[in-house]
């Protein structure tokens, strides 16, 4: 056993000294300066011009650690790319840990670490935020709340009512990293280089649109669930229908040989760095090569179209047949047969 | 993937398509449609996922048989795994036994909700680790699954006697191919014109092993891979066969499945296991059309080891899973599909397994 | 009824153990199914065991007649998706 000092402990949670020293040594140096200056119970932030768009997500994956990344950066991205798709520009965070009694500290500071390297390269500023202890095997480690505060882009105009036969449906990349890089650290398939979390900001991608704004139509993140799952949502509740082209959806190698290993359909697997924009066609082929300039957005495609075949989306297939592409029923389980 | 996908090019599948259509254009000139069934649940998916049916002419049907051994496995064997879970033992299974109901649609899952330690493994292997990392607990594998996932088990098996791991044993739902056709050919309801055969099947049990069978009933019997154009190309070698009247076992997979099969496997069966009259869910017992371990592994097998005997479980009132299995009605044909029946509250075994034949309907074409 | 991939063997890792790897993800499996697995071979993975080498020769012909199949397709690669 480490010493004492290596671990959570329940105090840290109560408000006393040990409170203290986890804010003071930890906390203060990585995200004093602004509005947390002092330690206010609450931060006092500028005024915006703009609608506020504003936005929470809980982050409890397991393990906390993978391939690409760890559940810190996963806690800014998560909750900075739900406020870009939504035609807001990011840019204050609050993060709320939920600690297990006997964590390691070093296993924080390396999590803090990283909230800080994504909240940098985000330009957002974390303003506020609270650290809970709970009794040992009352949660897996660590939890993670953030939420988030951006101001509406003007140039976007999002909502499915916009939607139009013929619009293009753009992914900004390879579908399914995060999910298969969770799968293949939890299945223990014991993988060397395997997926790798696709854990990053849309925050480029949206920005470097906004010329061509009024034509983009939705904006969505395609976390849980997938690209099925996306898709399903989009069209549901309208007459309208996607058809999409199975040669056109980019996927990387690494997810795609998991996937077929362990019999899983990549579209209903998780991303957490990528993005659907649905869009009027004449502005798909200029949106397509602005993207393709970022390393975030290098395997970009246009992956079909909308159409009318109310509520359903279609996959047209390497055979020429088609198939529908249903909502994912839940769990991800590897099978056999 | 290399030989994965080499093998999924749409110029090949459109000049295969061509092919089907002229042979069954012949066909149809002579007043003839073909039912061709798919054994397996792995063809059923790959058949759905990559929309092969709506490819096929209106006199050549595709019918899913009962291939996937989580839709043939029978209720009370999902009631015998639960019991043991709350009896305190650590379930190791594979991912498709996870929501299959047992009577009174009590599932593994909801049983984990209970409190109870069910742990999903993609491979056997993880059943040892669990044995050796839990040496208070007992840790029983389901072992369902036909030839294919038979092998790994029982090489699992080999290995956990020989590391003398004592706390492991296996509650068995083997089931075989061959005798299946059997069954499912003698049924006078059924009009099965040929059987396009599983290819990992096959790959233990060789292509020999349909001979007796084709020799008997004179149906074509083509064994192909799961690649979407390889099954064109095995139903394309189906009619030709018909069209030709030179009926025969015919091996479309050379690459993997041999005339022989996989003898090493074989004699791990021959070591380990001894033929049993096996429960079909919805099918009733087929007389050896299943596998258990032989009596000197009984410390192996869970249903000894624990005396707990695995009662038929009641299926649910409805549920013509049975005649699906058959190949007799199609899903949308069963009173309760996608309607009682869906995948989010599935009643039979074929809405419970992603490949199972009412779940990939569901899920590719709802029609 | 049974879901397996080819992979390359690139390294035997023991008794019964080996690496194998397929478009850079690599895994260890149980090669107690088969005989003589060498590095270099193929083989077809179900449930984490190899059940059978593939035949190479076999493989690659199979390639071939599909090339020669998709030549005779007069379809043009149409790069658009979907009207």
């Amino acid at each position: 056993m480490n010493s004492l000092s290596d671990r959570i402990q329940l105090a840290h949670g109560r408000g006393g000294r040990l409170s203290l020293s986890l804010i003071n040594d930890e906390i203060v140096p990585r995200f004093g300066k602004g509005p947390l200056d002092g330690l206010p119970d609450a931060a006092t932030l500028g005024s915006i011009s703009g609608d506020i768009v504003f936005s929470t997500d809980s982050y409890v994956v397991s393990p906390y650690k993978f391939s690409g990344g760890n559940i810190g950066n996963l806690a800014v991205h998560g909750t900075v790319n739900d406020i870009f798709v939504s035609g807001g520009s990011a840019k204050w965070l609050s993060i709320g840990l939920i600690l297990e009694e006997g964590f390691p500290m070093s296993e924080l500071q390396l999590i803090l670490d990283s909230i800080k390297s994504s909240a940098d390269e985000c330009e957002v500023k974390i303003v506020t935020g609270d650290t809970k202890v709970v009794n040992k095997g009352q949660c897996d480690g660590i939890y993670i709340n953030s939420a988030g505060i951006g101001e509406k882009i003007k140039e976007f105009n999002l909502s499915k009512s916009r939607l139009a036969e013929g619009d293009a449906i753009i992914v900004s990349g390879n579908v399914g990293d995060h999910g298969m890089a969770i799968l293949s650290a939890r299945e223990g398939v014991n993988m060397e280089n395997g997926p790798v979390s696709d854990t990053a900001s849309v925050r480029s991608l949206v920005l470097s649109i906004c010329q061509c704004a009024s034509k983009v139509k939705f904006m969505r993140d395609p976390t849980r669930g997938g690209v099925a799952a996306v898709l399903n949502e989009i069209v549901s509740g309208t007459k309208l229908g996607a058809a999409l082209d199975s040669r056109k959806i980019p996927v990387s190698n690494g997810a795609g040989a998991l996937a077929e290993i362990l019999g899983i359909d990549i579209l209903n697997v998780a991303c957490e760095g990528r993005m659907i924009l649905i869009c009027d066609r004449c502005v798909a082929d200029n949106i397509l090569s602005v993207w393709k300039s970022f390393p975030e957005g290098v395997n970009a495609s246009i992956m079909g179209y909308i159409n009318n075949e109310a509520q359903r989306v279609i996959l047209k297939t390497v055979t020429g047949g088609s198939r529908l592409v249903d909502l994912p029923a839940g769990e991800l389980l590897p099978r056999i047969c | 993937m290399k030989y994965i996908d080499e093998y999924r090019n749409s110029e090949t599948a459109s000049y295969l398509v061509g092919e089907i259509r002229k042979n069954a254009n012949t066909l149809s000139a002579q007043k003839m449609s073909i039912n061709i069934m798919e054994v397996c649940g792995s063809h059923t998916m790959a058949i759905s996922r990559y929309g092969i049916r709506e490819l096929l002419p209106q006199n050549i049907n595709l019918i899913s048989g009962p291939g996937c051994p989580v839709c043939v496995t029978d209720a009370g064997y999902i009631d015998t795994a639960i019991a043991l879970a709350r009896q305190g033992a650590i379930i190791a299974t594979f991912g498709d036994m996870i929501n299959v109901p047992g009577s009174d649609r009590m599932t593994l899952a909801k049983s984990r909700s209970e409190g109870c330690i069910i742990e999903v493994c993609y491979s056997p292997l993880s059943a040892i680790d669990l044995a050796e990392a839990n040496l208070d607990k007992e840790v029983v594998f389901l072992a369902i699954g036909f030839e294919t996932t038979i092998a790994p088990i029982i090489s699992m098996i080999d290995s956990v006697s020989e590391k003398n791991i004592k706390n492991i044993s296996l509650l068995t739902a083997f089931k075989l191919v061959p005798p299946a056709l059997e069954t499912l050919t003698s049924d006078p309801e059924l009009k099965i014109d040929a059987f396009l055969c599983p290819a990992h099947v096959s790959a233990i049990i060789g292509a020999k092993a349909y001979e007796t069978f084709v020799k008997k009933h004179n149906i074509p019997c083509v064994i192909a891979s799961f690649e979407p154009v390889e099954i064109l190309l095995g139903i394309n070698s189906i009619l030709k066969q018909i069209i030709n009247g030179s009926i025969k076992v015919e091996n479309d997979y050379e690459r993997v499945v041999t005339y022989e099969g996989n003898t090493k496997a074989q004699e791990l069966f021959n070591k380990y296991l001894e033929d049993d009259d096996a429960s079909w869910r919805g099918i009733g017992v087929i007389d050896a059309s299943g596998l258990k371990l032989k009596k000197e592994f009984s410390q192996f097998d869970a249903s000894e080891k624990f005396k707990i005997k695995i009662k038929a479980g009641a299926p649910d009132k409805g549920c013509r899973c049975g005649d699906v299995l058959k190949g007799k009605i199609r899903p949308f044909e069963c009173p309760l599909y996608s309607k009682a029946c869906n995948p989010l509250n599935p009643i039979g075994p074929c809405m419970v397994s992603s490949e199972g034949t009412c779940s990939a309907y569901y899920k590719y074409s709802r029609t | 009824m049974c879901l397996a991939v080819p992979m390359k063997i690139v390294e035997i890792a023991g008794k019964n153990i080996a690496v194998v790897e397929a478009d850079g993800a690599k895994a260890r499996i149980s090669t107690s199914l088969i005989t003589n697995p060498q590095v270099g071979d193929f083989v077809i993975i179900h449930a984490g065991y190899a059940i059978e080498k593939i035949n190479q020769k076999e493989a690659d012909l199979r390639i071939l007649l599909f090339k020669e199949l998709a030549e005779l397709s007069q379809i043009p690669d149409n790069n658009a998706a979907l009207p």
